[in-house]
């Protein structure tokens, strides 16, 4: 297209892209929008709202259990993801590929089904409390917050080890071998030299792990316990059952905003966000297009 | 991307003797311990689509694993009753209608931003991108609010707006991708021939980016027919889609059909997301 024709503003590709932006504007952007002043405008100008929200006894409370959920999936799916994203970059190409369709299954597996056989899994005579018999510990752990953090890690796996493994897969190993060839332990030259460079996959992973755990819905509902409710139950009760549109507004711009927040931090860290859209739509070469 | 991270360490100089290449291997093996846990996460990733098939095939009327007997009872009941069936048919539905709506809107807007640049041109693909990392809740309980003024709450209508919206993201990014490989200079020979800007379209850049869009519209499709978090809000009793229908079920009914139904859902799924990728192999060999 000649640049005489672009420089003339507003470009006609804008046509294009009208219906999109009239469509996301209309059913997100304004509920979104509204929902936030309705926070701060019901009666009238006012963060009483907000106030309330750290006032009221029960909603700092929820906040601080979703927040320690949070951290301790975040904690498991690094402790899981990091070797196993390290196994990836060392195995060949076949069995490379079998590990990435195996981190990818979550991705595809339905949201229900996936709780379902949860429940299946960590209830009361479900095959994890067996197991846990058989070393003599009587511990359930359907509707606790435990069994909510491993249904959880394992739906957010992938968010750890996609960008594990482009950070791991960047790393050149021979640096290791240098370290232990010049009488380094293997430890030593674990902790000295491959770790420090991998420490920007690590950070966007557990940024990235933290932000979705906070907004989790079905998990904590259907796997945890009524009375350890986090805080994406909390907004809906609010919404749904006690019609408190206010709070429940205050309330999730507060989630909302933590959460932009923090996967903007994350983008700016690794790219993260591009990188799993690309993986999860399987379209290899969009990360040119975006960024 | 993957292909080429790990070249330096499988590249040994040539020049080294086989001796000393198998020494170095000995000393830079995957240790049993890494093996062994990347099995047992291995094993932990795909343990619920283990679990939920042969769930499917119980007799009981429990949530009972493993099954004490075999049956196709609960496929029987998932295809006969009539709730789980209009559940099945409003979800097939509506994914269908919010995955078409998606795909053409998300479609015109990748191209459209294919040839802007500038700082709206970045901010009109952030808008666009906003549900991917919006959590689902918070966008549920704005929309529903909103819904319930506007009326569309436990309408088809509803369902269908607010899924496209949060499909079209996945349109958005797997159509860019697919312009990445594109050359602009063909529009132009197909203009210079004489052809009209819709048949260009239609003979040039849809073939070019089909792959991109059918994979777009699968995926604005999947997310559509399996998201429960919004469905869950904007449900009604006379409207509900398959996943709300599961979500009873074991919230209120305790009914064990929804093994079925999670079994079905996830072959299903499965075999689309396969197809995609064995249609799309086949046509980049080509």
């Amino acid at each position: 297209m000649p640049g005489t024709v672009r420089r003339r503003a507003p470009s006609p590709q804008w046509l294009l892209v009208a219906p999109a932006l009239v469509l996301l504007t209309a059913i997100l952007l304004v509920p979104l929008g509204r929902s936030v002043s309705r926070s701060v405008g019901t009666p009238s100008f006012t963060f009483a709202h907000y106030e309330a929200l750290f006032t009221d006894g029960v909603t700092l409370t929820v906040l601080i259990r979703t927040a320690l959920t949070a951290a301790v999936v975040t904690v498991i799916t690094f402790v899981l993801g990091y070797p196993y994203a390290y196994l990836m970059t060392r195995v060949g190409p076949r069995v490379r590929g079998i590990l990435m369709v195996v981190v990818l299954i979550p991705f595809w597996t339905s949201v229900m089904a996936r709780n379902f056989a949860w429940i299946i899994i960590l209830e009361r005579h479900g095959p994890v409390n067996v197991l846990f018999k058989l070393f003599g510990l009587d511990l359930v752990l359907y509707e606790s917050v435990a069994g909510v953090a491993v249904a959880m890690s394992q739906v957010l796996l992938p968010f750890m080890v996609l960008p594990l493994f482009s950070a791991l897969g960047a790393i050149d190993r021979r640096l290791l071998l240098a370290a232990r060839g010049l009488g380094s332990h293997p430890v030593a030259a674990f902790w000295r030299v491959y770790w420090p460079l991998s420490r920007g996959g690590v950070v966007s992973g557990l940024i990235l792990v933290f932000t979705l755990s906070l907004g989790f819905y079905v998990t904590p509902a259907l796997v945890g316990s009524p009375q350890q409710s986090l805080v994406a139950q909390l907004l809906g009760q609010r919404t749904t059952q006690l019609l408190d549109f206010e709070g429940a507004s205050a309330l999730g711009f507060v989630v909302l905003v933590v959460s932009l927040i923090l996967v903007a931090w994350a983008n700016r860290i690794g790219g993260t966000i591009s990188a799993i859209g690309v993986v999860a739509t399987n379209a290899p070469s969009a990360t040119k297009g975006r960024s | 991307m993957t292909a080429t991270v790990t070249r330096p360490a499988d590249a040994t100089p040539p020049a080294a003797a086989p001796a000393t290449r198998r020494r170095d291997r000995a000393i830079d093996a995957i240790p049993w311990w890494l093996k062994l846990i990347g099995t047992v996460v291995a094993l932990y990733l795909i343990l619920p689509t283990l679990i939920v098939i042969p769930m499917s095939f119980s007799s009981a009327s429990t949530f009972q694993f493993p099954p004490k007997d075999f049956s196709l009872r609960l496929y029987e009941n998932f295809f006969t009753n009539p709730v789980w069936l209009s559940a099945l048919r409003n979800s097939v539905v509506v994914a269908f209608l919010a995955a078409l709506l998606a795909t053409v809107v998300g479609t015109a807007a990748a191209l459209g931003l294919h040839n802007l640049r500038g700082r709206l041109a970045r901010f009109a693909r952030t808008m666009l991108m906003i549900s991917m990392v919006t959590p689902a809740v918070v966008i549920a309980v704005a929309v529903y609010i909103s819904f319930l003024e506007w009326q569309l709450v436990g309408t088809f209508a509803g369902y269908v707006l607010a899924h496209a919206a949060i499909g079209v993201p996945f349109v958005l990014v797997s159509v860019t991708g697919a312009l990445g490989g594109f050359d602009p200079k063909l529009l132009r020979a197909s203009a210079s021939l004489g052809a009209p800007p819709l048949r260009t379209f239609w003979f040039v850049t849809m073939p070019l980016i089909g792959r991109g869009i059918v994979t777009g519209a699968v995926f604005a499709f999947v997310t559509s027919f399996d998201e429960v978090v919004i469905a869950l809000f904007l449900r009604s009793p006379d409207v509900q889609t398959l996943p709300v229908q599961m979500y009873n079920s074991v919230t209120v009914e305790i009914d064990p059909t929804i093994a079925a139904s999670s079994s079905v859902v996830v072959t299903a799924v499965t075999a689309v997301c396969l197809l995609v990728q064995f249609v799309g192999g086949r046509r980049k060999s080509r």
